[in-house]
This record gives C-alpha cells, sequence and structure tokens, in this order.
C-alpha cells in the first residue's frame, strides 16, 4: 500500500467513525422525534424506532391545548430571563472590582469568593435557610441561592485581567468614572464571554431540577423539568408495575410524553447556534487559569 | 487625608461589591452556620439556635446506618466504572475530530456531539426510558424482531448499572473534546511534517505528537476526577435510578434527599451532606496537591 493510499484510507476511517459518534448522538433525539409523531397503536407494538409510523400531529396537539404545560413552559422562560440578567449582573459587578491589583481587601474577597466553590453547607441547611426567607413555594427561591456561580465569577475575573489595563487608564485621565469604565470599555471588549456565561447560567437554570423538586410545591409554579419528571415518572411505575404484574399506574401516553419531551428540548436548541461560536473561547478562558 | 483620596478614587468600586459579598454571605456562608443542626436535635419551631446540642449522637446514629455505608460504596463504584468508561471517550474523539481534514463535517460533527451536554437529565431520563425501556425501548425493539432476549436496561441491578454508564457516555463525551482540542491548537505544526519527513505515518504521529500534546490536560482532568470520587450529582441517579435498582442507584446525594426531604430526618441528612462535603474537600485538596506536583499545574 503506496504512502497515499494509506492516508485515504486513514481519512476514510476517521471519518466514518466520527460519523458514527454523530449518528449515535442523533439517535435518541430521532428516536424520540419520530415517536412524537407516531400513533399509539404503532408506538405500543413497538414498529416505531427511527422513522415515524403513522405520522400524526395529535400528541403536539394534546401538550399545546394542556394550558398548564404552556403556562409552565412561559413562567420557565420568564425564570430562565430574570436569572440569566440578575446573575450577569451580579457576576459582572462583583468581577470587575476584584481585577484591580491595588483594591484594598481584594485578597480577602477572593479567599471569602473561593472557599465556597469547595466547600458548601450542604442541601439541608441550604433549605432551612431558603424556608426561614420565606421563600418556599417562591420563584425567588429558585433564582436567589444560585445567583453567583464562584466558578463562573472566576472566569469573567481571569478574562477582564487579560484586558490591557492602559486602556482603563487612559479613560480615567480622561475623567472617566470606574463604572464609565466598566461599561463603555470593558464590557464591550467582553462580549465572547458574556455570551458563554450567559448560555451557562439560562441553560444552568432551564435544566435546573433539583431545587425545584425541594421548593416548589405549588402547580402553578412547577418549572418544565419538575412537570416532565412527573410524567416520566409514571412511566417508570408503569414499567414496574408491568414487571410484576399488577396495574393501577397513571400512564402517560408514551407519544404525549415524547412531544413533551421535545417541547422542553426546543428552546434550547433554538438558542444554542447562535452561542456556540462563543463558548469554544469562552471555555477556554475558563481552562487557562483559575 | 490619604485614605480619603484613595476611598474617593475607588468608592465605586466598593460600591459594586456591596450586593454580590453580601449574596455570598448569606447564601453560601448561611448555610455553614446552619451546619451547626448536624449537632443539635433540629426541630422547625425551636430553629437553628434554639434546638437542643447533642453533641456527636447524629454522627454515631449515621455510622451505624447499613444505608449510609450502601450509599457511600454506591457512589465510589459508580464514579469510578464511569471514570473508567467515560474517560477515554472524549479523548479518542478528540483525536479522531483533530485528524478530519473535511472541515466543514469537523464544524458540524462538533455542534451536534456538544448538544448533549446541554439537556437536562430529566429529559434525558424522559429519553432513556424511550430507549432503554424492556417492553417498548427501542434497542429491546430491535433486540426482540432479530430474536434475541430483551433486556432489562431499567429494573435489573446490573443491567441498570450499564445504563447509567452509557448516558453518562453520551451526556459527556462530545462536550469534553473541547478541552483536549485547546490543548491540541497548541501544538507546532512543524512537529507534524518533521515526523512526516522522517517516514512516521498517521498513527505514529498521532502516538508520538498529539497524545504527548494533551498530556498535562490528560493528567490534569483525571486528577480532578479522582478528587470528585465522592462528590455525586442529584439529578442523574435520581432521574435514572428507581425503586427496582435502588440496591445499586442509591447515592450519598439521593440519599441525603430522601432522609433529609421525605423523611424529615433533618439531623442525619445534615451529618452525611457535612460527611460528603468534609470527606470531599480532602479529596479535591489532595488532587490539587498532586496535580501541583504532577504537572506543575495547579488546578485552583
Amino acid at each position: 500500500m503506496s504512502e497515499r493510499t494509506a492516508n485515504r484510507t486513514f481519512d476514510i476511517v476517521t471519518t466514518v467513525l466520527v460519523a458514527v459518534a454523530v449518528l449515535l448522538c442523533l439517535a435518541p433525539f430521532i428516536h424520540i422525534l419520530s415517536i412524537s409523531f407516531s400513533s399509539n397503536r404503532a408506538i405500543t407494538s413497538g414498529e416505531v424506532t427511527l422513522f415515524p409510523v403513522e405520522f400524526n400531529l395529535q400528541a403536539y396537539g394534546k401538550v399545546f391545548a394542556d394550558m398548564s404545560m404552556i403556562r409552565s413552559l412561559g413562567f420557565t422562560v420568564l425564570l430562565t430571563v430574570i436569572t440569566t440578567v440578575l446573575s450577569m449582573l451580579m457576576t459582572i459587578i462583583a468581577a470587575y472590582p476584584l481585577t484591580k491589583k491595588n483594591l484594598k481587601g481584594r485578597k480577602t474577597m477572593m479567599f471569602i469568593i473561593v472557599v465556597t466553590m469547595f466547600f458548601s453547607g450542604g442541601i439541608i441547611p441550604e433549605y432551612i435557610l431558603v424556608r426561614d426567607l420565606h421563600l418556599l413555594n417562591n420563584m425567588w427561591s429558585l433564582i436567589l441561592p444560585g445567583l453567583i456561580s464562584p466558578f463562573y465569577l472566576i472566569i469573567l475575573i481571569s478574562f477582564f485581567n487579560g484586558i490591557p489595563e492602559s486602556l482603563g487608564e487612559a479613560a480615567e485621565i480622561d475623567g472617566t468614572s470606574q463604572f464609565g469604565t466598566l461599561i463603555r470599555i470593558v464590557l464591550p471588549l467582553s462580549l465572547p464571554v458574556l455570551a458563554t456565561l450567559s448560555l451557562f447560567y439560562g441553560v444552568g437554570r432551564w435544566n435546573g431540577f433539583q431545587d425545584t423538586l425541594m421548593y416548589i410545591q405549588n402547580p402553578d409554579l412547577f418549572p418544565l423539568q419538575l412537570k416532565l419528571y412527573q410524567m416520566i415518572q409514571n412511566n417508570m411505575v408503569s414499567e414496574l408495575t408491568r414487571l410484576e404484574g399488577a396495574s393501577g399506574a397513571r400512564i402517560t401516553p408514551e407519544g404525549l410524553k415524547a412531544a413533551s419531551v421535545i417541547f422542553a428540548t426546543v428552546p434550547i436548541l433554538l438558542v444554542y447556534p447562535w452561542l456556540q461560536r462563543y463558548f469554544v473561547s469562552g471555555v477556554m478562558v475558563g481552562a487557562v487559569k483559575g | 487625608m490619604k485614605g480619603n483620596v484613595y476611598f474617593r478614587r475607588y468608592w465605586q468600586l466598593y460600591a459594586l461589591l456591596v450586593l454580590p459579598l453580601a449574596y455570598f454571605i448569606v447564601f453560601k456562608y448561611g448555610p455553614m452556620w446552619g451546619v451547626q443542626i448536624a449537632f443539635k436535635d433540629f426541630n422547625f419551631f425551636q430553629g437553628i439556635t434554639g434546638s437542643e446540642w447533642i453533641g456527636f449522637d447524629a454522627f454515631r446514629e449515621v455510622f451505624r446506618m447499613d444505608d449510609f455505608y450502601r450509599t457511600l460504596r454506591n457512589t465510589i463504584v459508580l464514579n469510578l466504572l464511569d471514570l473508567l468508561v467515560s474517560f477515554p471517550a472524549p479523548l479518542i474523539l478528540a483525536i479522531l475530530l483533530y485528524e478530519m481534514k473535511v472541515v466543514w463535517f469537523k464544524k458540524l460533527s462538533q455542534t451536534i456531539l456538544y448538544i448533549p451536554h446541554f439537556i437536562s437529565w430529566v429529559i434525558i431520563g424522559g429519553i432513556v426510558y424511550q430507549v432503554f425501556g424492556t417492553q417498548s425501548g427501542m434497542i429491546n425493539n430491535v433486540l426482540t424482531t432479530l430474536g434475541f432476549q430483551a433486556i432489562p436496561f431499567l429494573t435489573d441491578k446490573n443491567d441498570w448499572v450499564l445504563t447509567y454508564l452509557l448516558t453518562g457516555v453520551w451526556q459527556s463525551a462530545g462536550w469534553g473534546t473541547i478541552l483536549y482540542l485547546a490543548a491540541l491548537t497548541g501544538i507546532n505544526r512543524e512537529l507534524f511534517e518533521a515526523a512526516e519527513v522522517d517516514g512516521a505515518g498517521r498513527l505514529k504521529r498521532i502516538w508520538y505528537i498529539t497524545i504527548p500534546g494533551m498530556k498535562t490536560t490528560i493528567a490534569t482532568l483525571l486528577i480532578i476526577n479522582l478528587g470528585n470520587m465522592i462528590t455525586i450529582g442529584f439529578d442523574r441517579p435520581y432521574v435514572i435510578g428507581n425503586v427496582a435498582v435502588r440496591d445499586y442507584s442509591d447515592v450519598l446525594s439521593t440519599f441525603v434527599y430522601r432522609i433529609g426531604m421525605e423523611s424529615g430526618q433533618y439531623t442525619l441528612a445534615t451529618v452525611v451532606g457535612l460527611f460528603q462535603a468534609v470527606v470531599g474537600l480532602i479529596f479535591v485538596l489532595g488532587a490539587n496537591y498532586a496535580s501541583k506536583k504532577l504537572t506543575d499545574e495547579s488546578i485552583m
């Protein structure tokens, strides 16, 4: 085999392997999409694998007719937007002062922040705190406790540190306030990392589950993840009862469940491509140095 | 006067810091102060300060619980198996992606492979039931059509571990390539050209140039993973686990949730949480120390 053919073979093999990985990555999504578009009969008889069988939109019809589902989506969007905006604001106003090397007390403040990355009180003291603040069954219980991620804060600090200090100093000589420097010079230069962190905060809130399980009992305030979990849990019960030959579990039809999963996934998939080009560089900033 | 000038110049920076620091003190240090309920006979009516001190009684009780050792074992075993299966996957994927010459396909593949990282465990749980279900799951449908026995992925303990591991690979492999690819962009292209001149084939070049180029990243990530042996997320085992496989799926985080939030044994749950936090801290600091020694690169 000449070197040229060896090279070609190698290229083909790598491409095929990556293609297989991509297909394995997509297959579950395609399957669930097909389920959501198939008839109940075809789903229960196990005919659906990668293509819809007896195509129909019944499941989506039901999802969109279910007002509690729409309300839950609306609430989750609102929650995600508020969380992202507030988290970014807080992270920015914390990061900027901490980049000033001559700020008195900077080291102490950094220490106070970094400690929280390694040690936490745990979920029970957190629950008791949220309860004592009367935030149970309140949207703010899902926003306030995780407002600033110390990890993202440190990513932002190291990004700000990469911006030449002379730029800020020049502005200061021209009479710009610290606040003005932050808004007019630092932030415009930080758009990629700001977009990345917004995506991470947003996705984190959108996907967050444990806190919703702990803090929210009122069905009117169920975010999508909690609603979905209950549907899936019903299905698990059915799987177990079938095994034991018992019955009685309320089973959510597979199609409806699949449609709900798609319903909760699409919003993320819509924002993701817009932000993807940023986050690769954003992640690298974080990887360089904590 | 000097201090005055300093503050006139910098007061805005301190003003900016007020709210973030208040956040850390209330929501991060508040729960740390609350950890004292591990040493108290806590009840809600008397509150944290009003409850009576009981010293290490709750610790003694926890260390007598079989469930505690079972969940500790499950946490470590699941993490170790996960490391074994999920660690090499992004490494191999990154090498393949790095070797790909068709730029548009490479970019498209990366975009798609990152997606599972952004999907919640609740949704993955929903997908898992449709894919791995015994009666109507995709894999078992294919298996039974081909004349094989169905595999009880969700209800048999050992098969469940397989399901747990496979979903982990699926969720994290693509995203994990980012750091390796970042490390690879730092490799001097001339090394490859020189190797080619010396007659090294593609596999040799991978072995002698690409993999050494990722060495530090591999070591650092491995150490971080080892440092997190006792830490385990809640969502993944909680959503994918179920009553039938609880012997294997119950881990420290779900145990704390169960005895604390479901049974209301706040003191015991806090003890387990504190145990996990302290041992986890020791592991992480140890890992950081090892990282400094071995790779000259500390995690923090």
